[in-house]
C-alpha cells in the first residue's frame, strides 16, 4: 500500500485525518515548502545525497543486535533490535534533521527552527545547524528544559539559542506553538525543522519519508540474520516518526504484525499519562496545524500529558497513525511509568544496552509479548535512542545514592567556585 | 442585519470604522463587561469576543497569557456565548466570535452557526481555518446569515488573494504584518499596497489590523482603509491603567 498516493482522496490526508491547518499568511510557505519536497522526494540524487550523509556522518547503516540472554531468560520469541541509539547525537532523530537540512539549502534558507520535548530534536538540529552553517534557534518547554539540562547543554555549545517556552504546560506542544509564532514571523529565511511526524502536510509524509531509512535497512538486515521476516515489531510512539520509520519497511505484510507503544504515564484512568490510541481518553480535534486524535477535554481544550520520557509527553499523534489505527493497521499499547524503570534495569543488566527512556516503551510491551510467543517466532523492537541523556531522570528513578552524593558533591563545589 | 450591511450604515457618518476585542473570561467576565462598556461609549464599531482556546498559536504574548487564565479561571464555550447574547442585546456595537477552529469542530459546525446566531454575532474570525476546509461551514453560514472573516496577509499571491476574494463575505481581515498578534507595525507604504492589492480581488469591507495602537496609525489608514482593528494595545492599557486609562486610550485613538 502506498498510504502517500493521494490520487483518490485530498492531499495530506489519511482517511479523515491531517490536512493543512495554519495561518493564512504560512500558505504561500507551506506551498513553497511542499512543491520543494515534491522535487526532493522525485530527485534519485536526493535519496543518495541524503543516505551518503547519514553513511558517512551519522554512522548508517546502524546495525540489527540479536538479544540472546533476553530471549532466553524470557524462553519466548527471538529478539532483535534495531539500533538507531547508535547515530551521531544518539537518536533516530538525526535521520529526520538531516533531510531536512539539505532541503533547507535547496529552499536557499538560512536559518532553521526546532521543537523539542526530550531534546534529542534539538541536539540533532543543533548539530545540523552547526554542520551546515544555518542559525538555529530551539524552543523548548521551560518543564523539559529543566529535566534534561544535558541535551540543552550540547545544544548551547553547538551554537544553538535554547528558548525555554514559559507559556501552556511548558511541555513539547507549547514549544510547537512558539515554533509557529517565530514562523509566521520569520517564514522568509527560515525554514521549520519539525521533530515529528505530525503537524500540517507535508510533514507527516515528509518526515516519514526520511525515517523511511530505518526500515529499508532493517527489513534487509533482519531477513540476512534470521531467513525470515519478523512476526512482530515494536517501536514506542511519541509523534510517531521512529515507528513511521521501522513500519515502512514492513507495511505490505500482511504476516507482520505492527505495535506501536505509547506512554501510559501512571496507567489507565489516571488522566496522567501521553497514550492517545491505546486508551480511550483521546478524541479527533484539530490543532498545531493538523486533524488527528487529541488528550483534550469536549470543548476541545488540550489535556495536561504525563510520561517520564519527555519524548513522549505529547497530546497529539501522526495523523496517518490515526488512520491506520481506526483501519486496525497498527495495534497500539502503553507502558506505564513503572514499566519503563523495571525494563530499563533488565535491559541494562542482560544485555548491555541502555534504551533512551522514549524507546523503553517499545521494549516494554516487546519483552511482554515475546514471553508469550513460540521459540521459532521473531520480534523485533526499535531502540530510537541511548538513555545516557537520561541520565538525571533514571538516577531518580533508581534512587542511586552514589548518583546523588556525586553531584550533591558538585553543587557544593559550584557553589564555593560564585563566593 | 448583517455584518456588511452593518458596515456600509455606520460608514455613511464614519470613514474610518474600529473594531475591538476582548478574551472572554480575561480578567474577568465582569471586566470584559466594564471594557465593553467604554469601547461601546467611544463610539466602537465592532468587537471581537475570542473564544478561549489552550493552543493560540496564531496569538502573540499577551494574549497567549489571556486566553490560558481565562481558561485556567474554568471559562467555558457556554459561558461564552451567554455572553454574547448579553454583549449583543445591551450594546450597540455588532459582535464576532473570534477563536480557534477546533472550539468549532468539537462542536460541531451546524451547531456553532446556530449557537453564533442564536448569540446575536454576525460572523466569526477563525485564524488557523483556511479556505480549502471552510466549504462546509461558509454554506451553513450564508444559509443563517452569518459572513465569515477571510485573512488577506502580505504574503498572499494574487493567485492567493483572488481564491480568498472569492470566498470573501461580510469583510475581509487585512493583516498588516508577518508575525503574530501585539507587536507594533510600521504604518507605511508596505500597508497601503495591501490594501491596495485586497480592494483588487474583492468588494466587501477591508479592516486593517495587526499592531494598531494609535490615533498616527488611523489617521494613517483613514482614506484607504475601512476599519481599524484594535486588539492588543486596548488590552495592554486596561491591564496597565484600567478604566481610566481605557478610556483616554479610546478617547485619543478615535479622537
Amino acid at each position: 500500500m502506498d498510504i502517500f498516493d493521494f490520487s483518490d482522496g485530498r492531499e495530506g490526508y489519511y482517511g479523515e485525518y491531517g490536512g493543512v491547518f495554519l495561518p493564512e499568511i504560512l500558505h504561500a510557505t507551506i506551498e513553497e515548502l511542499l512543491e520543494c519536497f515534491r522535487e526532493c522526494k522525485a530527485d534519485p540524487k536526493f535519496w543518495q545525497d541524503y543516505v551518503a550523509l547519514l553513511q558517512n556522518y551519522s554512522g548508517r547503516p546502524t546495525p540489527v543486535t540479536y538479544l540472546e540472554n533476553l530471549s532466553r531468560e524470557l524462553g519466548g520469541a527471538q529478539i532483535y533490535v534495531k539500533r538507531d541509539d547508535l547515530n551521531h547525537t544518539g537518536s533516530h532523530k538525526v535521520n529526520n534533521v538531516m533531510g531536512q537540512g539539505l532541503l533547507t539549502q535547496r529552499l536557499g534558507k538560512t536559518r532553521v527552527i526546532a521543537e523539542t520535548g526530550a531534546g534529542q530534536h534539538g541536539f540533532a538540529t543543533a548539530t545540523m545547524a552547526a554542520k551546515f552553517g544555518f542559525d538555529c534557534k530551539i524552543y523548548m518547554g521551560a518543564v523539559d528544559v529543566a529535566r534534561q539540562r544535558p541535551n540543552v547543554f550540547w545544544m548551547e555549545n553547538l551554537g544553538a539559542e535554547v528558548i525555554a517556552v514559559e507559556d501552556g504546560q511548558k511541555t513539547l506542544k507549547d514549544a510547537v506553538n512558539e515554533c509557529m509564532r517565530d514562523w509566521v514571523t520569520n517564514m522568509a529565511d527560515t525554514h521549520y525543522i519539525l521533530g515529528t511526524a505530525c503537524g500540517p502536510h507535508p510533514f507527516p509524509e515528509m518526515v516519514s519519508w526520511f525515517q523511511s531509512i530505518i526500515g529499508l535497512e532493517a527489513r534487509e538486515q533482519i531477513i540476512a540474520q534470521t531467513g525470515r521476516l519478523p512476526n512482530r515489531v515494536y517501536a514506542c510512539v511519541g509523534g510517531g516518526s521512529n515507528a513511521m520509520g521501522l513500519f515502512q519497511g514492513f507495511f505490505d505484510e500482511p504476516n507482520v504484525e505492527l505495535i506501536g507503544c505509547e506512554a501510559g504515564g501512571e496507567g489507565v484512568g489516571s488522566y496522567m499519562h501521553s497514550a492517545r490510541l491505546a486508551y480511550d481518553d483521546a478524541s479527533v480535534g484539530v490543532a498545531q496545524g493538523y486533524k488527528t486524535y487529541f488528550l483534550q477535554n469536549e470543548e476541545g481544550n488540550m489535556n495536561e500529558t504525563h510520561s517520564v520520557a519527555a519524548g513522549l509527553d505529547y497530546i497529539g499523534v501522526n495523523p496517518i497513525f490515526s488512520h491506520l489505527h481506526d483501519q486496525g493497521k497498527v495495534r497500539f499499547e502503553a507502558a506505564t511509568d513503572a514499566e519503563v524503570k523495571e525494563t530499563l534495569k533488565l535491559t541494562m543488566r542482560t544485555e548491555g544496552l541502555i534504551p533512551a527512556l522514549e524507546s523503553t516503551h517499545g521494549f516494554v510491551v516487546a519483552l511482554k509479548e515475546a514471553a508469550t510467543l513460540a521459540k521459532d517466532e521473531i520480534v523485533l523492537v526499535n531502540m530510537s535512542g541511548r538513555g545516557d541523556k537520561d541520565i538525571f531522570t533514571i538516577a531518580d528513578a533508581l534512587d542511586d545514592a552514589k548518583w546523588k552524593s556525586f553531584i550533591c558533591g558538585k553543587a557544593d563545589q559550584y557553589r564555593a567556585e560564585k563566593k | 442585519m448583517g455584518l456588511e450591511a452593518f458596515i456600509a450604515e455606520r460608514k455613511k457618518s464614519k470613514d474610518l470604522l474600529v473594531m475591538a476585542h476582548v478574551v472572554c473570561g480575561y480578567p474577568s467576565f465582569e471586566e470584559n463587561l466594564q471594557e465593553l462598556e467604554i469601547m461601546a461609549e467611544a463610539g466602537v464599531d465592532l468587537v471581537e469576543l475570542q473564544f478561549p482556546f489552550s493552543e493560540p498559536s496564531a496569538d502573540g504574548p499577551l494574549f497567549v497569557r489571556a486566553n490560558e487564565q481565562s481558561l485556567k479561571a474554568g471559562t467555558t464555550v457556554d459561558q461564552c456565548f451567554e455572553f454574547m447574547a448579553l454583549v449583543s442585546a445591551r450594546f450597540p456595537f455588532k459582535v464576532l466570535m473570534m477563536g480557534y477552529y477546533n472550539t468549532v469542530f468539537k462542536m460541531g459546525e451546524d451547531v456553532f452557526v446556530q449557537r453564533l446566531k442564536e448569540a446575536g454575532g454576525v460572523g466569526y474570525i477563525l485564524p488557523d481555518l483556511p479556505i480549502e476546509e471552510s466549504a462546509n461551514l461558509h454554506s451553513l453560514s450564508a444559509e443563517a446569515g452569518i459572513e465569515p472573516v477571510i485573512l488577506m496577509t502580505p504574503t498572499s499571491s494574487d493567485r492567493r488573494l483572488a481564491q480568498l476574494g472569492a470566498a470573501s463575505r461580510g469583510m475581509v481581515y487585512a493583516v498588516a504584518r508577518k508575525g503574530v498578534t501585539g507587536s507594533k507595525t510600521n504604518m507605511g507604504d508596505d500597508v497601503i499596497a495591501l490594501i491596495d492589492r485586497c480592494k483588487q480581488h474583492t468588494n466587501v469591507p477591508i479592516g486593517v489590523g495587526f499592531g494598531i495602537s494609535s490615533k498616527a496609525d488611523m489617521d494613517f489608514l483613514r482614506g484607504s482603509a475601512d476599519l481599524a482593528i484594535v486588539g492588543t494595545a486596548a488590552l495592554k492599557t486596561w491591564e496597565q491603567s484600567g478604566a481610566e486609562g481605557l478610556q483616554k486610550f479610546f478617547a485619543d485613538l478615535m479622537a
